[in-house]
């Protein structure tokens, strides 16, 4: 029989107002169990702890209600001031009489009533625990981040400077993101590869950083602490370690009209090719798709002006086994396609693009050498309208856009707008917006100073329908504030189109079994008190994965989820939760429901060897929880149809000596 | 608002199935409607006077017979507000509590131009008889 203490905490008002706490306390002291019961003011407080510790050791205590607020709040503060006294924590039971009684309730009479039947459950459930012990496990002190945009290097040079092993591994040819793609930033206008460059060159000589360039995740196993991970680096078919980035190959490679991602197909790149001329690594690949040696056999001009020898056309992918301690997704983000928002004729004009077009045309590296030039004739273009919210904040159509903001679009437009003004006075410059979002640290001024310093035409209306005509292309809008609908022939048409996470994210959330909302950004673990770590334990979050984000956004994030990850690298052990599941090998069929429904694959199955009734030796196939992977949600508990799965602190009985104790 | 007006606020709202709380005011329903200048109130106020119940005014208004029912602002709104059955509801009460069609077939020919759309025609007996 546990002897059990219960304390009935007043929270000030909170639970007073309204649950007769003296009563409740009255009342737990007769049920069964029960040795001790009392009531105080604050009991998470300093002299509440100290009841408690007492009332331990005057009592003999073996088991503690306690009846306060959620057990989200102070659940771990009285598993510390029981262990502090001696006992076992988990022989602590939270009634949460505040969050689910006192506040809900606006009678003294119910909350009170209500509040006896919480506690009655809770003395009912402690009369069944029982001691239980968290296991232990290593953990391997190496990170890897997914990724290698300016969240993705952000976080692993913090994780690095910290002095633990980093590996980023990186879908294209070279890190740098978005970001290397843009022009200018927003909102002090500095360029965007003068300030990403040096730090794209900080991880290729940081001796803590491995880049996997041209590579992708194939695998992940195991948990937190323990993952093991499966990379498949590509065949770029250029040695990596030997080619200088000379460029030699490139320039003399004979295949010419390989549409240049980089500069987003306004462009050609050849077949062999190095994505920008900072570039990290340095190194050319050859695109297997566009190669005529790759493809027949016939060329190898590469190999032979190569003078280092790097080329290799035998090269096959590599597959990289390694264990990593924490997992950092950093994916980052797309323009979504415009291909089923007819009406701004995207599909049907070269000279209607999108913002990121826009910045590739801008920039010194892009295919107009920084010149803003319209791509269907060169020209410069004299009125030129921005559209905004072109995918974004569209409920209507899921098939098209997007329901959220993407929060993004309103700077960079103010900055596109500003810098053509700056740029080339004679040009008018038109933004179509619904509502200006600026909100951040002088995004609000640099908005403005487009309107009232640059001249910048606002109006407040959303463009309709873009028509091709001639040389022009003829916007129809409406101006909301004037009431008129407006025609403007635009040379050249700017769409500020929505982002959505990568492609990627949603197979490696399920490798991650990392949860992610409807709209295929990852879920984090708090929306306000943990936003940078994912629900699942070890893998952590950064930048534009988790939601639309700016640069400065980004890389407070980035550093942000690295001091997480330094945090988790630092220890030597984890504690893990001892309320995991297990099987009762006994009653166990073998039939695998649990193991389908676990969501983080802690389960398998093992062929064991029992002694049957009749005393003859039997194989059968029983379920086994790995107490590390399993994080005790309890889904295998109400799919086993023997009954065989319980949870350790949450067994059946247990719950149902608490609902007994209700109905009573 | 009115007492009465809130009814047929309501009586419009559930006939046209419409919920002018969506609309986020952008525009792009006037933006892309091709009869804008046409009307003297636009789709996108239709949908806000119909939100502020201040239906009457509509109700007076030859807006309602400029409506193409091409239903682009349909198409194109963001928010899937759907104007164009504002306008729809709208005028079918009208025509309702005037107890006779807007037009007759014999109106048709004199109303004819070579600047009209087709689709207006098709539409117009559909639209302006009960």
């Amino acid at each position: 029989m546990q002897r059990i203490g219960v304390f009935v905490c007043w929270c000030g008002s909170n639970i007073a107002g309204t649950v007769d706490v003296h009563a409740v306390a009255e009342a737990l002291k007769n049920e069964p169990g029960v040795v001790f019961s009392t009531d105080y003011q604050y009991m998470c407080s300093q002299a509440g702890q100290d009841i408690i510790k007492n009332a331990v050791k005057e009592h003999n205590l073996t088991g503690i209600v306690v009846c306060s607020c959620s057990p989200r709040m102070h659940e771990a503060t009285f598993r510390k001031t029981a262990a502090a006294a001696g006992l076992n924590p988990y022989m602590v039971e939270i009634a949460n009489i505040r969050e689910q009684c006192s506040w809900v309730h606006k009678n003294m009479q119910t909350g009170t009533e209500k509040a006896i039947i919480l506690g009655k459950a809770a003395v009912a459930k402690v009369n069944l625990n029982t001691p239980l012990t968290p296991g232990e496990s290593p953990v391997t002190k190496r990170a890897l981040v997914i990724g290698g945009g300016i969240a993705g290097i952000q976080t692993a040079l913090d994780i690095a400077d910290a002095g633990f092993p980093v590996d980023i591994v990186e879908a294209k040819p070279t890190i740098g993101g978005k970001m290397a793609q843009l022009d200018k930033t927003f909102p002090t206008l500095d360029c965007a590869a003068c300030i990403l460059t040096p730090k794209m060159v900080d991880v290729a000589q940081n001796e803590n950083i491995r880049i996997f360039s041209y590579s992708e995740v194939q695998e992940i196993k195991g948990f937190v602490g323990n993952f093991d991970v499966t990379i498949k680096k590509k065949a770029r078919f250029v040695k990596e370690e030997i080619c200088t980035g000379c460029g030699a190959c490139v320039e003399k490679c004979p295949m010419k009209k390989i549409p240049n991602e980089f500069n987003l197909g306004m462009d050609n790149r050849r077949a062999i090719y190095i994505p920008f001329a900072q570039a990290v690594p340095k190194v050319a690949t050859i695109d297997p798709n566009a190669c005529n040696m790759l493809k027949n056999g016939k060329c190898g001009v590469c190999s032979k002006v190569c003078t280092a020898g790097a080329i290799d056309y035998t090269q096959k992918d590599e597959i990289i086994s390694e264990k990593y301690g924490a997992v950092v997704v950093a994916t980052g983000f797309n323009p979504i396609s415009m291909d089923k928002f007819d009406e701004f004729a995207y599909n049907q004009s070269k000279d209607v693009i999108t913002s990121l077009e826009f910045e590739r045309l801008t920039n010194a590296a892009g295919p107009t050498a920084g010149k803003l030039l319209r791509p269907s004739d060169l020209e410069h273009p004299h009125t030129i309208v921005f559209v905004q919210c072109v995918g974004s904040r569209c409920a209507a159509c899921a098939e098209k856009g997007k329901e959220y903001c993407s929060k993004i679009c309103c700077m960079y437009t103010a900055k596109h707008a500003m810098l053509v003004r700056d740029k080339y006075p004679d040009t008018e410059v038109y933004v179509f917006y619904i509502d200006v979002r600026t909100p951040g640290k002088n995004f609000d001024e640099f908005y403005r100073r487009a309107v009232e310093e640059y001249g910048v035409k606002y109006i407040k209306g959303m463009v309709g329908k873009v028509t091709p005509e001639g040389n022009k292309l003829k916007v129809q809008a409406s101006d909301l504030i004037a009431n008129k609908q407006l025609h403007i022939d635009a040379d050249l048409v700017v769409l500020a189109a929505a982002i959505e996470p990568d492609k990627s994210a949603r197979s490696l959330a399920t490798m991650l079994t990392a949860s992610m909302d409807t709209n295929d950004f990852f879920t984090e673990a708090h929306p306000k008190l943990r936003p940078v770590e994912s629900p699942t334990a070890g893998v952590f979050l950064s930048g534009a994965c988790q939601g639309p984000k700016d640069i400065p956004e980004t890389v407070s994030q980035a550093s942000a989820a690295a001091s997480k990850v330094i945090g988790l690298l630092c220890k030597d052990k984890l504690t893990g939760n001892p309320c995991i599941a297990s099987a009762n090998e006994l009653m166990c069929n073998g039939c695998s429901t649990c193991a389908n429904v676990c969501p983080y694959g802690a389960i398998t199955y093992e062929d064991k060897e029992f002694m049957m009734p009749d005393r003859t030796k039997a194989l059968r196939r029983v379920a086994q929880v790995n107490p590390a992977v399993c994080q005790g949600c309890g889904a295998c508990t109400v799919a086993c149809m023997s009954g065989a799965m319980d949870l350790r602190g949450f067994m059946g009985s247990q719950i149902i000596a608490e609902v007994d104790a209700i109905c009573k | 608002m009115h007492k009465d007006n809130t009814k047929l606020t309501e009586e419009i709202i559930r006939a046209s199935g419409v919920n002018p709380k969506k609309c986020m005011k952008c525009g792009k329903c006037s933006a892309t409607c091709p009869a804008y200048d046409e009307m003297e109130y636009h789709p996108h106020q239709f949908v806000y006077m119909v939100e502020s119940g201040d239906i009457e005014p509509l109700m007076n208004s030859k807006s309602l017979y400029m409506c193409l029912s091409c239903f682009a602002c349909i198409d194109r709104c963001p928010r899937g507000v759907e104007p164009a059955k504002l306008v729809e509801a709208v005028r079918l009460s009208v025509i309702r509590q005037q107890g006779k069609n807007h037009m007759t077939a014999d109106d048709v020919p004199a109303k004819l131009s070579e600047d009209l759309p087709q689709q207006a025609i098709v539409s117009a007996f559909r639209k302006y008889t009960k």
